[in-house]
């Protein structure tokens, strides 16, 4: 139900984010989704890549703040509405988001947040039937 | 107008007289009075006897801030408790603020000597005068306050703070003298620009302007704005307060009121007194005070010393602009700060690395201080909110430490930039100089 994902604290400098993807580059880790938001001083740049376990390492050895943190991820049908129906369902369990963003895989819409409470998001996931994805079945999608 | 020509004009010779017969007073009162002289002195095989003439000061031990505050809070006062009327207190170097107690005459000498400096910009019973230094523990406000109560001219304790209600009161009540920290008073021209008051609109002529480092430009740039003359006043809590020593008209260095307050000029590495007119660090033995008299204090201020009578008529001794410190204290929006203080705060939290940098800015007339501090990697979460909260956490402590707000910035581990041998961690933007 959730996949692992690699939150690097970078400082909000030139450079910065390229470092950390030449180190996974350096290890052919490959990268599914990244994000990052425009905050001040520094910023958290999350990862979705193959083998985060591998990267995870990799970055903390090269002196990284780096955690891996488990995220929901849901496989959404690439239509008009389907993000917007599926919130409506968190809305209405009144489960708020801490972050989101998606991205596309082998054209079906993968969904990555987190909540406040993730043992209520997983009986919502179970209940309303959401197609989840494990840390498993991500990679089989490459 | 001079004051107290009795004593601003004595002849060198008198002065001299006059000093030595005060020290040797006051340091036989701290030697039986303040247990730590006494052993200072015994230590060196020092009698009080020894003391005769000003020359003789030079027999005598140093004090340092270190010394009142490993004497915190009373160690170092020679009066009774009974005859304290006052406390003030400045910030220490590591938390601990450095404790001065007043007797009743203290508070008459502090205020006899804060009104020669008014007299000598200028300012009259007359006068309606402004005194926009804070009011509290910090010396500015109430040292001014009596100051010009003893003048005699009209005080209005504005403090700082409500800045467009003091603008009105400019306005309004047509005052005519202030007292304030230079950038202060830049930031009320600013205030006045944005509330559309003229400079026309004020009729302010004279300023005392203290307690922090400012420039000739910044000089000219007040009196351009506000339309009025800016003097510059020296002093320190540890001596006194404001008013150790004072510009005149001629504005060729600060007349020290050296009846009460005895400066020598010294080298910082080797303590040997230099000769007139040669650059070092500022001492000084208060030869007058009852409550917490202090003997050789080093300021850690560097300037020097000229004698001789100047234009104005006045002999007492100028000191000139302080060219810097031999420590590493800052001085931000008047308020003293060292960077010790804010490491040991950072030290104090389990979430920061002991890596840090202090970035000290101008913008506009306000000084700004900016501490970096790297966080550990084993306290990073992935959660904004969480993150956000160990810098308030930081700047909380570090506000109730030192009395003003400094921003934080939270960096990884490792964006600090590690310097070879003693760590730099001060960047100064601002032109002082």
């Amino acid at each position: 139900m959730t996949i692992q994902q690699l939150s690097v604290f970078v400082e909000n400098k030139s450079g910065a984010m390229l470092n950390v993807l030449q180190l996974l580059k350096s290890e052919g880790i490959q990268l599914l989704a990244v994000n990052i938001a425009d905050t001040v001083e520094y910023g958290i740049f999350r990862i979705i890549c193959s083998e985060p376990s591998k990267a995870f390492k990799l970055l903390k050895d090269a002196n990284i703040s780096v955690t891996l943190t488990d995220v929901f991820a849901i496989e959404l049908d690439d239509k008009v509405g389907e993000l917007a129906n599926t919130l409506e369902i968190f809305h209405k369990e009144g489960i708020s988001i801490t972050y989101l963003y998606s991205f596309l895989i082998n054209k079906k819409g993968v969904m990555v947040f987190r909540t406040a409470d993730s043992e209520r998001t997983r009986e919502v996931i179970m209940l309303n039937n959401m197609k989840f994805i494990a840390e498993k079945d991500l990679y089989t999608l490459i | 107008m001079i004051w107290n020509p009795n004593k601003e004009c004595m002849s060198r010779d008198e002065m001299s007289a006059l000093q030595g017969k005060r020290l040797r007073k006051i340091v036989s009162y701290v030697y039986h009075n303040v247990p730590f002289y006494r052993n200072k002195m015994q230590e060196m095989d020092l009698r009080p006897d020894d003391i005769n003439t000003i020359e003789d000061i030079r027999k005598l031990p140093f004090t340092t801030k270190q010394d009142l505050r490993d004497n915190y809070p009373f160690g170092l006062q020679a009066a009774p408790s009974s005859e304290i009327v006052r406390i003030h207190a400045s910030s220490g170097t590591t938390g601990k603020p450095t404790i001065v107690g007043y007797t009743r005459k203290d508070i008459g000498v502090w205020s006899e000597v804060f009104a020669r400096c008014l007299a000598s910009y200028g300012v009259t019973r007359d006068d309606l005068f402004s005194v926009a230094y804070g009011y509290g523990l910090f010396t500015g406000g109430l040292g001014a306050h009596y100051g010009v109560e003893t003048l005699g001219a009209t005080v209005i304790p504005t403090s700082t703070g409500n800045t467009e209600k003091h603008i009105r009161l400019l306005t309004d009540l047509g005052i005519t003298g202030i007292a304030c920290t230079p950038s202060y008073a830049l930031y009320l021209a600013e205030t006045m620009d944005k509330m559309g008051v003229q400079r026309q609109n004020i009729k302010l002529k004279v300023g005392a302007f203290g307690a922090e480092p400012w420039t000739e430009n910044m000089r000219a740039e007040i009196e351009e704005r506000l339309g009025l003359k800016a003097y510059n006043i020296y002093g320190l809590s540890e001596i006194t307060g404001p008013g150790v020593s004072y510009e005149c008209e001629c504005q060729n260095g600060s007349h020290i009121n050296e009846d009460h307050y005895y400066p020598e000029i010294i080298d910082p590495e080797t303590l040997e007194p230099l000769e007139p007119g040669k650059e070092g660090e500022l001492v000084f033995t208060t030869l007058t005070k009852e409550g917490m008299p202090l003997l050789r204090y080093r300021t850690k201020d560097l300037t020097s010393l000229t004698y001789g009578q100047c234009s104005c008529g006045r002999t007492n001794v100028r000191m000139g602009r302080i060219m810097g410190r031999s420590d590493d204290m800052l001085i931000i929006r008047g308020i003293n700060v060292f960077p010790s203080q804010i490491e040991s705060v950072i030290l104090s939290l389990e979430e920061f690395a002991p890596q840090y940098m202090i970035i000290v800015d101008r913008q506009g007339s306000l000084d700004t201080i900016k501490v970096q501090v790297e966080l550990r990697p084993e306290y990073f979460v992935d959660d904004y909110p969480a993150m956000e909260r160990k810098k308030k956490l930081l700047s909380d402590k570090l506000r109730s430490v030192l009395s003003i707000s400094a921003q934080v910035e939270l960096l990884p581990p490792g964006s600090i930039e590690r310097s070879q041998g003693k760590g730099k961690h001060v960047i100064d933007n601002r032109k002082l100089q």
